[in-house]
């Protein structure tokens, strides 16, 4: 094998994630991606914008103000030189991680040099199956259970497979993920990820959206408990132990290590190596535990060598059933340690940058820790992971 | 205070966030201006929004720990200034006075506040707009700012709710008059954002993507003293000195015939010693002043007409049977031929073929409308690849056979009547039955020049202005037998050429050149019977035309003055003057009646003196100016009952666009009606005067 270039992540940064149907409703995407994209070049104003080799920008829904090509189009109104290409890309909720493992495959290859990921989904806009029109096939031939197109019946589906998962443990994580989430808040460590937005309501006025919208510092067991089960009678999943539907996006500056020491780029995070698997398309939120054990054994790495996870909490019991499979505690601190999609929200396509940016945070925090997983469940049944090394302090 | 109401102000209301900004600068109060609208009917002030500012900061002021106030509008718009939708209806001068000193009242509060204020101008900022703007400390304005200005004497106004005072304090009189005046003045001239920048009118510019989040940003800086806006200072030795430059300029080219211009330079002048409250009552003195005037509300109807009319003529038949017009044939390749080549290939781009009866000159018209391409193209107005296509659209030939495929045909051929027919018949052999054959004449008959085709209903009069590139008018002419069809795909060409279309009948000179021959005959007449051409000039200063008579024959040329004039003549040899020493003029070759030296000091060329005579004048400029002006209202009264035109709008709208005579006087019948020329009144008062 010829020697591959190393990958760095340099800097990441998000829009603080709101409601759906909320503080953004009169926001275009497009718009909340680029303000994500020029802070994040202002904030790194080494980086060369005229040597920029891609920019790859992830939607689940690529119609409208997601559509046009997005990473084409957000190039463009971010003012990126038109020499600069873009595209966009879509694997649902691993839009932006993958936008980032495909330029980043681009650079290992030594063809790229510096490129830009990014995410977005603005789920009042486009709400989840907006426009989809399934092959009759898959009902016809059974090719999957009715239940895989809906998320949070795939939710239960795992509840059912694990039943040592309860809703107990599923409702102490989400308030776990809250309590986290409040802390890092007030410890200011989220802060310095997001990019204010200023956002229209022809109603209310414009106002300047600075904090995520979603978390519930106050959320209790017992609330939590006396929530509905929206997707069965009596089921586990309730709105308070899923992510919540919202509004959001995401930009990350990847680049070469050569290329980011020649350029003086900061370097907060070396790509290990990555995978994504698939799996029953009706309990897809188990997809991160054979994404993760392909990504650690093309890594030539073990579960022990990993310091830190960031793991989506598209729903709770999803991420229960990966640390189950692991052996690894429901409240152990390496996982999550700023909480997670469950109090901050889950804006589909963006997400995967938004774990990358808190690990790198998380590494920040834990400079003697090396490796770092980022991982998410994807929906119709597959997972994908992205093995981190620390760097903090090499700079 | 009492509000003037109007039940059908569409509102603009302020509505009120509080936000934390950055760098724990601490809360501001982010009001945003917004009617509900998209930014087609952009934001505009009228009691019930003022009153909802007055409430914003009311609240405002009622909460402690507010770090700073900024103001902004919603998509595309700042704020447009004043609701003048009402305005025209208001015979009582109280609710002027009253509905300007509510706008004092209200926005000096930006003003006057403890903490610091900012406008952060996204987007059109004019007139009370861009005064709410100059009311706060601070202003950003977005790079994308599409109108920026003071356009109230534009208007025939003043700025008057602020802006006249707080301009020159903020940027010293000659930036402010630039503004206030030079803009104004200039066909209502919009700044630029950086313009605006370099005049000191804002105080930073910011690209439009993160416009908003940059200026609140910026505004914390300064909040917290990170930023100092530097501000140039005012030389107030020479404040006196620069406005009355200002007022010699202004007085040389309009002479008095219009009170707004001067009135504002009253306005900055008195505001170098002036307190704010003495500047704001002054203010609105002199706006309830000008607005009672019949002269303001005449120019706020051609306003109106230039806004409203221009862009949907009235007579015209229904869009929907405009045939489509993919290939243009222009028949003749001189100055106006290539000049309307170059047009119809830049507004319509499709292929023009120009033809001529030499090689020669359709090379040289081709070359010229290439050439005019090239410069374009070398001003940065249009990249190469534009410029390629529009060079490959413009041909020309020797042959009309390339006519076979247009869709409408123009002659600029010689103004005499066989030429064109000869021309028109030539062409009917060649193209389609549909295509439109459209003349550009000025003063022929197109009846008869249809007259012998074989499909005269295909036959329009297209009457440009020169020069044809910037002149907005075109006169449509309807001919005895031009049909729907027809007469709809003119209309349809002439919007395409981005022309505000009138339709006229088909009546010798149509309007604008009507009006204006027989305004000129019966000056010329007043000088045949002893008038000095001196008086004869001045006698027109109080109308403030763009230029004085005879030196409007100069530019023409005699020698076309006079074939117009002849044939006006022809057609009507009562009330159209021909003068015979006009004519010895033209046959001595004497390029006009002025000399000018090296300074612009005029004399008369001595060779007139010897035809004219030089002995002093034997009338006065007024009743020189009132022997034209009942010409003129004799005139425009049998063009409405020959129906040259439908109503006075059209005549009005003609000589405001085709002209360019100034909004005061409303075109010209509001005129004739309010210095009482008018044998009946043109309009109903009200339309164009105060109402009773």
């Amino acid at each position: 094998m010829t020697q591959r270039e190393n990958v760095v992540f340099v800097d990441g940064a998000r829009t603080p994630f709101a409601r759906a149907k909320s503080l953004y409703a009169e926001t275009r995407a497009d718009d909340l991606v680029v303000k994500v994209m020029r802070e994040l070049l202002r904030r790194n104003p080494n980086v060369p914008v005229d040597k920029i080799d891609d920019v790859a920008i992830a939607a689940a829904t690529q119609s409208g103000d997601q559509g046009m090509n997005i990473g084409r189009s957000a190039s463009l109104l971010a003012g990126l030189p038109s020499s600069v290409p873009g595209y966009s890309i879509d694997r649902w909720c691993a839009g932006a991680m993958t936008a980032v493992t495909t330029l980043s495959s681009a650079i290992m290859a030594g063809a790229y040099d510096l490129a830009v990921a990014g995410g977005v989904e603005h789920m009042t806009h486009h709400p989840m199956g907006e426009g989809v029109d399934p092959n009759p096939r898959y009902l016809s031939e059974r090719l999957v259970d009715p239940e895989a197109m809906q998320m949070g019946m795939t939710a239960e589906n795992l509840h059912d497979r694990f039943p040592h998962l309860t809703k107990e443990r599923a409702d102490l994580f989400a308030l776990a993920s809250q309590e986290k989430t409040a802390k890092a808040y007030a410890n200011g460590l989220i802060q310095p990820d997001l990019v204010p937005v200023a956002a229209r309501s022809a109603e209310l006025g414009v106002t300047l959206v600075t904090e995520d919208e979603s978390p519930r510092p106050g959320t209790s067991l017992e609330g939590l408990a006396t929530l509905k089960t929206p997707f069965r009678p009596h089921g586990r999943v309730t709105a308070g132990n899923a992510s919540g539907l919202s509004d959001g996006a995401t930009a990350a500056i990847l680049a070469s290590e050569t290329f980011a020491d020649n350029h003086g780029l900061t370097k907060k995070m070396r790509m290990v190596g990555f995978a994504f698997a698939g799996v029953e398309p009706e309990v897809m939120g188990v997809g991160p535990v054979p994404s993760t054990e392909k990504a650690l054994a093309k890594a030539g790495l073990s579960i022990q060598d990993i310091d830190l996870f960031e793991v989506n909490e598209a729903f709770a019991v999803q991420v229960l059933a990966f640390l189950d499979h692991f052996g690894i505690a429901d409240d152990d601190p390496r996982v999550n340690p700023m909480g997670g999609a469950i109090a901050v929200g889950h804006p589909l396509a963006s997400s995967g940058i938004r774990l990358m940016s808190n690990l790198a945070k998380d590494f920040e925090m834990n400079p003697q820790a090396k490796y770092g997983v980022t991982t998410m469940c994807i929906g119709l049944g597959m997972g994908g992971t992205v093995i981190w090394e620390n760097l903090t302090g090499s700079n | 205070m009492s509000t003037p109401e109007n039940p059908n102000e569409v509102i603009t209301h302020a509505r009120v966030r509080y936000i934390e900004m950055p760098l724990g600068a601490g809360t501001m109060a982010l009001i945003t201006l917004d009617n509900g609208k998209d930014h087609t009917r952009p934001s505009t002030f009228g009691p019930g929004g003022l009153a909802s500012i007055n409430t914003a900061l009311d609240e405002i002021n009622a909460k402690p720990d507010i770090a700073a106030i900024a103001v902004t509008g919603k998509p595309f718009i700042f704020a447009v200034g004043a609701d003048l939708s009402a305005m025209s209806l208001v015979n009582d001068p109280n609710i002027i006075a009253s509905f300007g000193k509510l706008g004092h009242d209200v926005m000096r509060r930006f003003g006057e506040q403890k903490v610091p204020t900012f406008a952060f101008v996204n987007g059109a900022a004019m007139g009370g707009g861009l005064e709410l703007a100059l009311h706060c400390n601070y202003r950003s304005v977005s790079a994308d700012a599409a109108a920026l200005s003071l356009p109230e004497v534009f208007l025939g106004i003043i700025p008057g709710w602020g802006g006249a005072w707080l301009l020159p304090n903020l940027v010293g009189p000659a930036n402010a008059l630039e503004v206030i005046i030079s803009n104004s003045m200039s066909q209502n001239k919009q700044m630029k954002p950086k313009d605006a920048l370099r005049l000191g009118v804002m105080d930073i510019v910011l690209e439009p993507a993160d416009f908003l989040e940059q200026s609140i940003l910026w505004a914390a800086k300064v909040v917290k003293g990170d930023i100092d806006v530097a501000r140039a200072e005012i030389d107030r030795s020479t404040w006196d000195a620069v406005v009355e430059a200002y007022r010699s300029q202004v007085d040389a080219r309009i002479h008095g015939a219009t009170r707004a211009p001067y009135i504002a330079l009253d306005l900055v002048a008195a505001a170098k010693t002036n307190t704010r409250s003495q500047g704001f009552d002054a203010e609105d003195e002199a706006l309830t002043d000008l607005v009672m005037t019949d002269a303001v509300r005449a120019s706020l109807y051609s306003f109106d007409l230039v806004q409203r009319r221009a862009k949907k003529p009235v007579g015209v038949p229904d869009k929907s049977l405009a045939r489509p017009v993919k290939k243009v044939g222009i028949v003749g390749a001189g100055l106006m031929a290539s000049q309307l080549a170059l047009l119809f290939a830049r507004q319509l781009k499709v292929p023009v073929i120009m033809t001529d009866l030499d090689q020669e000159r359709v090379e040289k018209g081709v070359a010229y409308a290439h050439g005019e391409i090239d410069k374009l193209l070398g001003k940065g107005r249009l990249s190469p690849d534009k410029a390629n296509r529009l060079k490959a659209l413009i041909t020309g030939s020797t042959s009309k056979d390339g006519f076979a495929d247009a869709d409408f045909v123009i002659e600029a051929v010689f103004e005499q009547m066989d030429v064109k027919k000869t021309v028109f018949a030539q062409v009917e052999e060649v193209v389609t039955p549909e295509c439109i054959l459209a003349t550009n004449t000025s003063s022929l008959s197109v009846t008869e020049m249809a007259s012998d085709l074989k499909h005269p209903e295909r036959v329009v009069g297209f009457h440009f202005f020169n020069p044809v590139a910037l002149m907005p008018l075109l006169e449509i002419a309807r001919a005895d037998k031009t049909d729907d069809a027809s007469l709809a795909t003119a209309f349809a060409v002439g919007k395409g050429l981005k022309k505000s279309c009138v339709l006229v009948a088909d009546a010798p000179a149509f309007v604008v050149n009507r009006l204006l021959n027989r305004f000129l005959g019966e000056i010329i007449h007043c000088v045949d019977e002893g008038a000095s051409f001196a008086d004869a000039d001045a006698a027109v200063h109080a109308l403030g035309l763009p230029m004085e008579p005879f030196v409007l024959v100069q530019m023409v040329g005699p020698a076309v003055a006079q074939h117009v004039a002849q044939t006006l003549n022809g057609h009507y040899p009562d009330r159209f003057h021909v003068s015979e020493k006009m004519g010895e003029l033209v046959s001595q070759g004497i390029p006009g009646i002025w000399q000018w030296d090296d300074k612009g000091n005029k004399t008369l060329d001595p060779r007139v003196a010897a035809i004219f005579g030089d002995s002093p004048s034997t009338m006065t400029p007024d009743e020189i100016l009132n022997r034209a002006l009942i010409a003129l209202e004799e005139e425009a009264r049998i063009m409405l009952n020959e129906g040259v035109v439908s109503e006075p709008q059209d005549i009005d709208l003609c000589m405001i666009l085709g002209a360019g005579w100034p909004f005061w006087l409303g075109g010209i019948t509001p005129y004739l009606d309010r210095r009482g020329i008018s044998k009946a009144p043109f309009l109903p008062r009200g339309i164009a005067s105060v109402p009773a």
